[in-house]
């Protein structure tokens, strides 16, 4: 019951608080939510099977440019619609060809596949369209946005803690510790690992779709920065990529880190992103909460 | 009729035949050494049966069904369990979760309760219910083996496929684990294994196939079997190479 009551009260009051914080407030919140999302979605496959996609940004970007071009031909529901099918699809199609590489090629892959996703949009644009970049207005408020983003957040937690209690859940978990028992031990690996793919990649663009009309002006170069990709991996891995509350706990302060050092350190910020991103893997390799969990057990034992 | 029938069974490695030409069958409920020296095929034998590696030639069913060509779950799904040479566990789940998986993924699908009476059960019978909510890379060496056997039982399968399970035992592990199995066959499991303690084998199994360079050399009495020239040649052959 307290598990249920818990987060519901803390979404509650996640959802009053831009009545309380400034224009600036609200846009760290936007932000905040987004990683979370983002983290949370990517651990639903990545997490779970140790599969490290690079690809979140492909998929990110694909939902923003789907807004971007969809946005004056649709109602918005309609819109959004559009761009998670466009994920689910191109899930689908990678998920089909790829998983199926293991370890480093899939995570080498995972990142080409944003690099070419990136090319052909701007390929089609500067080729066929004749318009490299489009801006999106749209009638959504900040507050709107914020709101549309705690409620993907939210859903995607409480899709992972569903999936974690049922068969698809345990699949995933051995896939990620040796797929070889779990193929012997009857597990049809392809169609678990695809369903868990898809799924977090409609979630990956629903993000994107979200938050695009804070960019306003959306290009390739601007929505499939790979930058995303990488903060989403780190996020997940600093909080805890196996557990439910993991990535968001790592997403947040990350976040804030990050906004922080790029508005004070503009030059510099690279370097001190790469710098923490050794530090989260050399500190706390399987993350903050798991570390906590073997910390809490070994009091308890002594 | 047979329940596993492996018909002209070849696996080519570019130029090696790990196994060439094998057939022989399998009753229900029997038990069967598989013997040979190293590098005899025994293994790959076990891995096409299971699906692990798709055969170059030939064809394998159980009951009568084809199973040669289907992937590794389904031949799983299908009443095949096995344990591996190297042992493999899952690690980082608990000794109940590592047996629960085969129960919800295998043959039977049971889910909620009724995985966990067949999860337990199946720990029971290995000497792990004590353990049961350890993880299973905390246990020594000898006792992942008892998992990956409670495991490969979780799955209520009708053919057991073991790589020398028995390897590595201590005299009274030895002693322990050659009951269990008998335990196992008079329950009605038809057994496979692979395995190099003879004593083992003459306790368990009343008939062996023997390989020796991917072919078939022996399919006979244990005794006979272990008194075959042929077969002492196969095995000495061995001995001589080293
Ligand atoms: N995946 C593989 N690729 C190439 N060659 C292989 C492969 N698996 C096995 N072999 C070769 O096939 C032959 C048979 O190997 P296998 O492991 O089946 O023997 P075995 O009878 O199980 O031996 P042991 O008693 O040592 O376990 C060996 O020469 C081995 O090197
Ligand atoms: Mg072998």
């Amino acid at each position: 019951m307290i598990r249920l009551l818990l987060p519901l009260a803390a979404l509650v009051l996640l959802a009053v608080l831009p009545a309380l914080v400034s224009e600036y407030g609200l846009g760290l919140l936007i932000g905040a939510a987004t990683y979370v999302t983002l983290a949370s979605a990517w651990a639903l496959f990545s997490g779970q099977t140790h599969y490290v996609s690079l690809a979140t940004v492909a998929f990110y970007g694909t939902g923003a440019y789907a807004v971007a071009v969809l946005n004056e031909a649709l109602p918005y529901p309609a819109v959004l619609l559009c761009a998670a099918l466009a994920g689910a699809a191109m899930a689908l199609a990678v998920g089909l060809s790829t998983l199926r590489l293991s370890g480093v090629y899939f995570v080498i892959f995972s990142f080409g596949l944003a690099e070419l996703v990136r090319q052909l949009i701007t390929w089609y644009e500067v080729n066929v369209t004749g318009t490299l970049g489009r801006y999106i207005f749209l009638d959504v408020t900040a507050r709107g946005i914020y709101w549309q983003m705690l409620a993907l957040g939210a859903a995607t937690i409480a899709l992972s803690a569903w999936i974690g209690r049922g068969r698809l859940g345990m699949a995933l978990r051995v896939i990620g510790d040796d797929e070889e028992v779990a193929a012997h031990s009857g597990i049809n690996l392809a169609r678990s690992k695809l369903a868990a793919f898809v799924l977090s990649a409609v979630i990956l663009t629903l993000a994107g779709a979200i938050t695009s009309p804070r960019y306003v002006y959306v290009e390739p170069s601007i929505v499939f920065n790979p930058t995303v990709s990488f903060l989403t991996v780190i996020m997940a891995l600093l909080g805890g990529a196996n557990r439910l509350w993991g990535p968001a706990l790592g997403a947040v302060p990350l976040f804030l880190a990050f906004e922080w050092l790029s508005a004070h350190f503009p030059d510099t910020y690279p370097v001190l992103l790469g710098l923490l991103f050794i530090g989260v893997v050399f500190l706390v390799p399987q993350g903050i909460l798991p570390a906590a969990e073997k910390l809490l057990r070994r009091r308890a034992e002594a | 009729m047979s329940l596993l029938e492996i018909i002209g069974a070849e696996k080519r490695f570019g130029g090696l035949r790990a196994v060439d030409g094998v057939s022989f069958s399998l009753g229900r409920g029997e038990i069967a050494g598989l013997l040979g020296p190293n590098g005899s095929g025994k293994t790959t034998l076990i891995n096409l049966v299971s699906g692990a590696l798709p055969l170059s030639a030939g064809e394998i069913r159980l009951g009568g069904r084809r199973i040669s060509g289907l992937g590794r779950d389904r031949i799983a799904r299908a009443g095949v369990a096995r344990t591996f040479q190297l042992v493999r566990i899952l690690p980082s789940l608990s000794l109940r979760e590592n047996v629960m998986v085969p129960a919800v993924f295998g043959r039977k699908a049971h889910w909620g309760r009724a995985a966990e009476r067949v999860a337990d059960a199946a720990l029971e019978l290995a000497g792990l219910s004590a353990r049961a909510a350890l993880r299973a890379s905390e246990l020594t060496y000898i006792d992942q083996k008892r998992l990956e056997l409670a495991r490969a039982l979780a799955a209520e399968p009708e053919l057991l496929l073991l790589d020398e399970w028995l390897a590595g035992l201590n005299p009274t592990e030895l002693a322990e684990g050659v009951a269990l199995i008998r335990r196992l066959q008079g329950e009605g499991l038809a057994i496979l294994m692979v395995e190099h303690i003879l004593d083992a084998v003459r306790a368990l199994c009343p008939r062996v196939v023997v390989m020796n360079s991917g072919r078939l050399i022996a399919d006979e009495a244990t005794e006979a079997a272990l008194s075959d020239p042929k077969v002492i040649a196969a095995y000495l052959g061995e001995e001589a190479d080293a």
